[in-house]
């Protein structure tokens, strides 16, 4: 038997050493082990009392989703979700009429149907392209009808986030093979052009798309013919390309400075004219490198839609701020916004999330 | 293929050059070049002859001339005095004058602001990244436009004068905007405001010769008190040697409005929040970014010399992390001062405001959109000069 030990007289016994394993021991080491890291997961947790539950209360607990405006004022009741819920037909599809409304749901499901099939790489091939172009002739015909026996809706009465998705996807389908145009243009060893894709990509870099789409509201009319009149929504439509092709081409341009002199080289000495070499061996490798800057380029662009509601377009967010007109339902600001935010948040942040395991997928390389 | 496989038999009746000069690289290269310029000559030309055939049509005269004329467009908050009755001239100039105001404000605050959220998404504790995450999650993911018209009706909604909020003495929030303590001063201001930029130079000087020193010495001589004497002293005294009345108003409930003090319109409060909210998101990700490029060996290096954190993250981590910082804040600058154009959509008077009235107005839109092109394209321009300038000082200066 081991004697029990002794200390020495006047020698306080040093306690067992504090844990640093298991959950308690993590919880000591994450939160608490300084005074000041103490200090900071107190203030948060302060804070998340402080802000979780009115919250909670006000969007869940106390809300109100079905009735009118007048149970919505009553003291004490949260959250007015009856009043998206009423407005919502208008908010997606604004005076698109009301009977139709199956046409742009239709083109919706198109649409998200297309972007979940690209997202696959097994999809990526010429197809895919052609699959494109059938999608938007067929979006375009379920927006504008006039064929098939489909009613014709002019353009005035498209709106919501139908009108959104369409500036966005229009928009970026056509901007990218200008973008990339304009970023091989200024890596080009000819000097005008070289000058001149630099001039047009900081010029409208340089501005803000407000200018852009004032240019192309109130400007561009008078830069035609007497009597030749262009869709105000056309018109819109392509100054958003117009602009976000010169954000691309600076995206795609670090991904071409990113490639290697020596694939240049390659590709020339196997043969390969311009065209072809940049088709088959530098730009599939760099616009591989660029996918993350992309992305934010295109979750920038998506939102930056809402924008036309400066020059009257009738988009998603303008159609949700003309719901909050009503008479009826005046002063539900705060839930109108809250809706039309999670609905951006909601496409934003898939892309988002999307890019990043698209980044780890096309770089086995890099995992590990 | 035939052709090619008898080259001789083909006539070379003088036809021979073709594909000789075809393919030569200069006058192929020339050919391109001279039609897509030719192309853009003549696009230009055509818009430029429309333009000119409408605006006689619809009886607009083109040229700047309507800058003399009379407004006749309120402007409801401005820093040089504005009547309506002044010129479209003064009238940009106000809207000119109040985009920089909320862009230059907002720059020093965004920094400040989003370089410490940034460090805070850093921060070891998962409680403190993960809140912060969130919110720039949040953030980032949402229009900046819906961002403003959400400020703008927080704003909108605070309490009346009577009920404001008051968070410190003299500071009043509520519906009317944000009143706040100011100095009264005369044109004895500008000796002030000299006496302060001689103090700054002076401490910058002595901060050079103090760093000269412990190059030369190794002796650290502390320049902040002497700084902060100076910072203090020097404008003091340049107002007690020339009298200058320096009255601080403190805003004051009086009836139903503030009197005192300086107020932001509740349209600033709105645009300044929003615009600063949403890009010190951005911010607080490219610090982040740039802290996380420095090798962490570097963190233990100096660790092993014995240096605290503090110290480590200012004289190591901070100076390497710089160099990839800089670039990218330079565009979210930029982009603050172009995403300051939404002001339109909450009825901040800025530059593009203005003209926009002015284009409604009299009908000069390609002389106003002139304008507002010049105006952002200079501003764009002289802002990534300068931090050109800052980033070359910084970067590495390899031998």
């Amino acid at each position: 038997m081991i004697p029990h030990r002794q200390a020495a007289p006047g020698v306080e016994p040093i306690g067992p050493p504090i844990i640093v394993t298991g959950w308690l021991g993590w919880i000591r080491q994450t939160f608490f082990n300084t005074p000041l890291n103490t200090i900071i997961t107190l203030t948060c947790l302060l804070f998340l009392w402080r802000v979780l539950p009115p919250f909670y209360d006000w969007a869940f607990a106390a809300a109100l989703w079905e009735g009118d405006a007048k149970a919505c004022r009553q003291p004490g009741t949260g959250a007015c979700w009856a009043f998206v819920i009423e407005k919502l037909r208008f908010a997606l599809f604004g005076f698109y009429p009301a009977d139709l409304h199956w046409r742009p749901l239709a083109m919706m499901l198109v649409f998200i149907a297309m972007i979940g099939a690209s997202g696959y790489q097994r999809f990526w091939r010429r197809e895919l392209f052609y699959g494109w172009v059938v999608a938007l002739v067929a979006m375009y015909v379920l927006m504008a009808g006039g064929v098939f026996g489909l009613a014709r809706i002019e353009t005035r009465q498209w709106g919501g986030l139908p009108l959104t998705m369409a500036l966005a996807i229009i928009g970026l389908v056509a901007a990218f093979p200008i973008g990339i145009l304009l970023a091989l243009g200024r890596r080009s060893r000819m000097p005008v052009i070289r000058m001149m894709c630099v001039v047009y990509i900081e010029c409208i870099r340089g501005v803000p798309l407000i200018t852009i789409l004032f240019m192309s509201a109130i400007m561009f009319p008078l830069l035609l013919p007497e009597g030749v009149q262009i869709d105000k929504l056309l018109r819109a439509q392509v100054a958003l390309i117009l602009f976000a092709a010169a954000y691309i081409a600076e995206t795609v341009r670090g991904g071409l400075q990113a490639i290697p002199r020596g694939q240049f080289e390659a590709a020339q000495s196997l043969g390969l004219g311009y065209w072809r070499m940049m088709a088959k061996v530098i730009l599939p490798q760099a616009l591989k490198i660029v996918i993350p800057p992309l992305v934010n380029t295109f979750i920038g662009f998506f939102k930056d839609t809402t924008l036309v509601i400066i020059i009257g377009l009738f988009d998603f967010l303008t159609a949700i701020r003309s719901a909050l007109t009503d008479p009826a339902w005046l002063g539900f600001h705060v839930e109108a916004y809250v809706f039309a935010a999670s609905v951006y948040f909601l496409f934003c942040f898939s892309m988002s999330r999307y890019s990043l395991w698209l980044e780890g997928h096309l770089s086995p390389e890099r995992r590990r | 293929m035939a052709g090619l496989a008898h080259p001789k038999t083909a006539p070379s009746a003088g036809l021979d050059w073709i594909p000789r000069v075809w393919n030569n690289r200069l006058v192929r290269t020339t050919l391109y070049q001279a039609v897509l310029f030719g192309g853009v000559i003549w696009m230009f030309a055509y818009f430029t002859g429309n333009a000119v055939e409408n605006m006689a049509r619809l009886g607009i005269t083109s040229g700047y001339g309507f800058l003399d004329r009379p407004a006749n467009l309120p402007i409801g908050e401005g820093i040089i005095a504005y009547t309506p009755a002044d010129s479209y001239g003064r009238a940009i100039l106000v809207g000119l004058l109040n985009t920089f105001k909320v862009t230059i404000i907002g720059c020093v605050l965004v920094t400040i602001l989003g370089v410490t959220l940034g460090i805070m998404r850093l921060s070891p504790n998962p409680l403190l990244s993960g809140l912060v995450q969130t919110y720039i999650e949040v953030i980032r993911n949402t229009p900046l436009l819906l961002q403003l018209f959400f400020w703008y009706v927080i704003v909108r909604q605070l309490p009346a004068p009577r009920q404001a909020f008051n968070p410190l003495d003299g500071v009043f929030i509520s519906n009317r905007g944000v009143q706040i303590p100011w100095l009264e001063a005369d044109a004895g201001l500008w000796w002030i405001a000299s006496a302060l930029g001689l103090a700054i130079l002076g401490s910058l000087a002595y901060r050079r010769m103090a760093m000269a020193r412990q190059a030369r010495t190794g002796e650290f001589t502390p320049v902040l008190p002497l700084a902060l004497v100076l910072l203090l002293v020097l404008p003091a005294l340049a107002a007690w040697l020339f009298s200058v009345p320096i009255i601080p108003t403190i805003p004051e409930l009086k009836g139903f409005n503030f009197v005192g003090g300086t107020s932001l319109t509740p349209e600033f409060t709105a645009l300044l929040t929003g615009l600063t909210m949403y890009t010190i998101a951005f911010v607080a990700e490219i610090v982040r970014s740039g802290v996380q490029s420095v090798a962490h060996g570097q963190w233990e290096a100096a660790r092993s010399l014995g240096l605290r954190d503090r110290r480590i993250l200012r004289l190591i981590i901070l100076p390497q992390a710089l160099r990839v910082i800089v670039p990218p804040m330079t565009s979210t600058y930029l982009n603050y001062a172009k995403n300051s154009s939404l002001a339109v959509a909450i009825g901040y008077p800025d530059l593009v405001s203005v003209v926009n009235t002015t284009m409604n107005q009299t009908g000069q839109s390609v002389e106003t959109i002139a304008i507002l092109m010049a105006v952002y394209l200079s501003i764009s321009l002289s802002i990534s000069a300068f931090m050109n300038w800052y980033n070359r000082r910084i970067a590495l200066t390899e031998r």
